[in-house]
C-alpha cells in the first residue's frame, strides 16, 4: 500500500532529483574523508558541515513548500517547528555530555547548575535515550502543529491572517525560550556537545554520517511529498488552495486536509532542525525569530512555489549566496539584497527559478491537449497567482 | 410536514446587519422536480441557497431534507455528504487540474483524507469520468487544464462535476450567465435531461431561458414568495410585473 503510493510520485523529474541527492549524500563524505587533504578534490571539513547545514535548511524548504505551495497555507511560522525539532536534539545532546561539563556535574547540564538547580526538570526525562529525542522530534512539533491547526482551520482562519497567527506563534515561543526560568538555556541555548550515539561529534567521519543522513532524510521526504502530491489527497490540496468553498461543497472536509499535511509538514520540519543542530553545534532562542521563518518562504519563492524541487534548489542557493555575501565586505547589505531578490522573483519570476524552467520545457514540447483548447482564458492559472 | 418533500424551508429568515435577505421564505420541493426560481438583484436567491447548502445559517425557520435531515445543523461537506450538489453563480472549476481531474475529485466516494492517499483507484473510475465526458461535452478536452476552458465550458464542466458527485438535488446558480444564444440552449436540453433522474432548483435571470425550461417558477421578492406557478402564470401576476418585470 504504502509501496504503490510512494512509485506513484516517480516521474523522470523524481528520480533525477532522487539520484542528484544520493549521488551527494555519499560523494561529499568520501571526498571528505578518503581523499588526502593536500588533492584539488578534497572537500574540507568546515564544506561539509555547511553544505550539511544547506540540505537541512532544504528540508526545512521542502515542509514549507507542501503547505504553501499545495494547500495554500503561507506559514511564517515553520521555523518554530524547526527549533522545537532542534531543541530536542539538541537536549539529547546535553544529556550525553553527562561529567565532561565545565560544573562536572553528571546529574545536570552546566547551565543548570549555573542556575543552581537542584534536579532534572520534568520536561527533560528521557532525553539521554536516543530513541525517545527522536520520537520528540517529530511529536513536539508535530502535536503543537496539530493544536495550533485544530483551532485555526476549525475556525477557517485562512490568508493572511492565519500568516499573521503563525507570526506570533513562533514569536510567543521566541520569548518563552529566552527566558532563563523556562528551562531550556536560556538565551544561550544548548551548546558544548561532546557526542551523539556514543561518536564523537567533532570527527570527520561522524560529521560525514551527519551529512549523508540529512541527505537521504531530504531524499525520503522529496519521495514522500511527490508521492501525496501524485495522489488523490494531492489533487485535494491543490482544489483547496484554488477553491476552497468550491471543495467544501464537493463534500470534502477541508479543515481535516489542511490538518494532516500542516501535521505532516511539522514533523518534517522538526527533523530538519534535528539534523542542523549537530552539524552547527548550537540552538539557541534566536532559531525562533520570525525572519528565520520568513526567510524560508524566500526560499521556496525563488526556488519556485509548488514544485517540491524548487524548494530544495532555493534553500541552497539563497543559503549559498547568503555565506559568501556575509563573510565579505558586503555582509552589512546582505538583508537588503535578500529583501531585493524576494521583490525580484515576485515581479520577475513569479513561478521562481523551477517553475520558469518547467515552463519552458512544457513550451517546447507544445503540449497537444492545450493547443487544441479554445482561446485561452485571459485569467491566470492559480499556480501563478501569487 | 410533508413527508413526500425532498427540500423544504418553512419560516426561513436570514439577516445581515438588520437587512432581511430571506424574510419568513417558505418553499417546497418534490422529489424528481425541476424548479425555477426568479427574481429582482436582492430578492434572497443565493441566500436561499447558501442556506440549503449550509454556508449561512439561519437565525429561525426550519430547513429539511428528504423529509427527516435537519439541514440547519450540518456544514457544507455534511450537506454534501447527503446528496445536494451546488453550481455557483460564477463558474467555480479547479484550474489547475485538468478537465478529467476535476470529474475525478466531485465523484462519489470516500471523502476522507487517509482515503485520498491510499485509496485505491479502479477502471470503473475511468468509465464513470468518460461517461459525464460525453454528457457534458467535453470529451475531447479531458486532459487540458480546467483553467484553458471558455467560459460556457467551465459553466459545463462544473455541471459535469455536479452530475459526478451522484446527488438527489442539485442548486444551480445562474447556469446560463455569460452564454451566446446555442450554448444557453444546449444548457438547457441538459438541465432538462438531467431531471429525469434528480430534482433541480435554477435561479435565473434569462427570462428566455426560464420559458425554455418550461418547468414551475418561483418568484422571490425582499426574501419571500410572492407568485408561484407556471411562467405564464407568473408573468401575468400583478405582484410580479410591478416589482419584477414591471414598467
Amino acid at each position: 500500500m504504502i509501496l504503490r503510493f510512494l512509485v506513484n510520485g516517480l516521474d523522470r523529474w523524481t528520480i533525477a532529483v532522487l539520484i542528484i541527492l544520493l549521488a551527494v549524500a555519499v560523494a561529499v563524505p568520501v571526498l571528505n574523508i578518503a581523499v588526502p587533504p593536500d588533492s584539488t578534490y578534497h572537500v574540507p571539513t568546515y564544506a561539509v558541515s555547511l553544505v550539511g547545514k544547506y540540505l537541512t535548511y532544504a528540508l526545512l524548504a521542502l515542509s514549507v513548500d507542501l503547505v504553501w505551495g499545495f494547500c495554500g497555507i503561507l506559514s511564517l511560522g515553520h521555523g518554530a517547528f524547526f527549533a522545537l525539532g532542534g531543541y530536542a536534539m539538541g537536549m539529547y545532546l546535553m544529556r550525553q555530555i553527562g561529567s565532561r561539563g565545565v560544573y562536572g556535574n553528571a546529574e545536570l547540564p552546566d547551565f543548570m547548575v549555573f542556575l543552581n538547580w537542584k534536579e532534572l526538570p520534568l520536561a527533560w526525562y528521557g532525553f539521554s535515550h536516543f530513541a525517545y529525542a527522536a520520537l520528540m522530534v517529530v511529536l513536539v512539533p508535530g502535536l503543537l502543529a496539530f493544536v495550533f491547526g485544530w483551532f485555526a482551520f476549525r475556525s477557517r482562519v485562512t490568508g493572511v491572517y492565519l500568516s499573521i497567527i503563525t507570526q506570533a506563534m513562533t514569536y510567543a515561543l521566541l520569548l518563552a525560550f529566552f527566558r532563563n526560568d523556562f528551562g531550556f538555556g536560556g538565551n544561550n541555548g544548548l551548546t558544548d556537545f561532546k557526542d551523539i550515539l556514543g561518536f564523537n561529534i567533532q570527527a570527520d567521519t561522524t560529521r560525514g554520517v551527519l551529512f549523508a543522513t540529512s541527505a537521504l532524510a531530504l531524499a525520503l521526504a522529496f519521495l514522500i511529498c511527490r508521492g501525496l502530491i501524485a495522489s488523490k489527497f494531492g489533487k485535494v490540496l491543490v482544489a483547496v488552495r484554488d477553491a476552497e468553498s468550491r471543495t467544501r461543497f464537493l463534500g470534502y472536509r477541508v479543515e481535516n486536509y489542511k490538518l494532516v499535511v500542516f501535521v505532516l509538514s511539522a514533523a518534517m520540519a522538526g527533523i530538519a532542525g534535528a539534523l542542523y543542530v549537530p552539524q552547527v553545534g548550537i540552538i539557541n532562542p534566536s532559531e525562533f525569530a520570525p525572519a528565520n521563518s520568513i526567510e524560508a518562504v524566500i526560499w521556496v519563492a525563488v526556488g519556485g512555489r509548488g514544485t517540491l524541487s524548487g524548494a530544495i534548489v532555493g534553500a541552497v542557493l539563497v543559503n549559498f549566496a547568503k555565506t559568501w555575501f556575509t563573510s565579505g565586505a558586503l555582509a552589512p547589505y546582505w538583508l537588503f539584497l535578500l529583501g531585493g531578490l524576494f521583490i525580484a522573483v515576485t515581479l520577475l519570476l513569479p513561478r521562481g527559478i523551477v517553475g520558469t524552467l518547467a515552463g519552458f520545457v512544457r513550451e517546447r514540447r507544445a503540449i497537444p491537449p492545450a493547443a487544441e483548447a479554445p482561446a485561452p482564458n485571459s485569467r491566470v492559472p492559480a499556480e501563478q497567482r501569487g | 410536514m410533508s413527508d413526500q418533500a425532498l427540500l423544504y424551508l418553512d419560516g426561513v429568515t436570514v439577516s445581515f446587519d438588520g437587512f432581511r435577505a430571506l424574510n419568513a421564505l417558505s418553499l417546497v420541493i418534490e422529489p424528481g422536480e425541476m424548479r425555477a426560481i426568479i427574481g429582482p438583484n436582492g430578492a434572497g436567491k443565493t441566500t436561499m441557497m447558501d442556506v440549503v447548502t449550509g454556508k449561512t445559517r439561519p437565525q429561525s425557520g426550519e430547513v429539511y431534507f428528504d423529509g427527516k435531515v435537519d439541514l440547519t445543523r450540518l456544514d457544507e461537506a455534511a450537506i454534501a455528504g447527503l446528496g445536494i450538489g451546488r453550481k455557483f453563480q460564477k463558474p467555480t472549476v479547479f484550474e489547475s487540474h485538468t478537465v478529467a481531474d476535476n470529474l475525478d475529485l466531485a465523484l462519489a466516494g470516500g471523502r476522507g483524507p487517509f482515503h485520498a492517499i491510499f485509496g485505491k483507484r479502479n477502471g470503473a473510475t475511468q468509465k464513470r469520468i468518460d461517461e459525464l465526458l460525453d454528457t457534458i461535452h467535453l470529451a475531447a478536452l479531458r486532459d487540458v487544464r480546467a483553467a484553458y476552458l471558455s467560459h460556457g465550458q467551465k459553466q459545463w464542466l462544473e455541471i459535469g462535476m455536479l452530475l459526478a458527485q451522484e446527488p438527489k438535488l442539485l442548486l444551480v446558480d445562474e447556469p446560463a450567465a455569460g452564454m451566446t444564444d446555442a450554448e444557453t440552449e444546449a444548457t438547457a436540453v441538459l438541465l432538462k435531461r438531467i431531471a429525469h433522474e434528480k430534482s433541480v432548483i435554477v435561479v435565473e435571470h434569462d427570462m428566455a431561458f426560464v420559458r425554455a425550461l418550461g418547468v414551475k417558477v418561483t418568484v422571490l421578492h425582499e426574501g419571500a414568495v410572492i407568485s408561484e406557478g407556471s411562467i405564464d402564470h407568473v408573468s401575468a401576476d400583478p405582484k410580479v410585473i410591478e416589482v419584477y418585470l414591471g414598467r
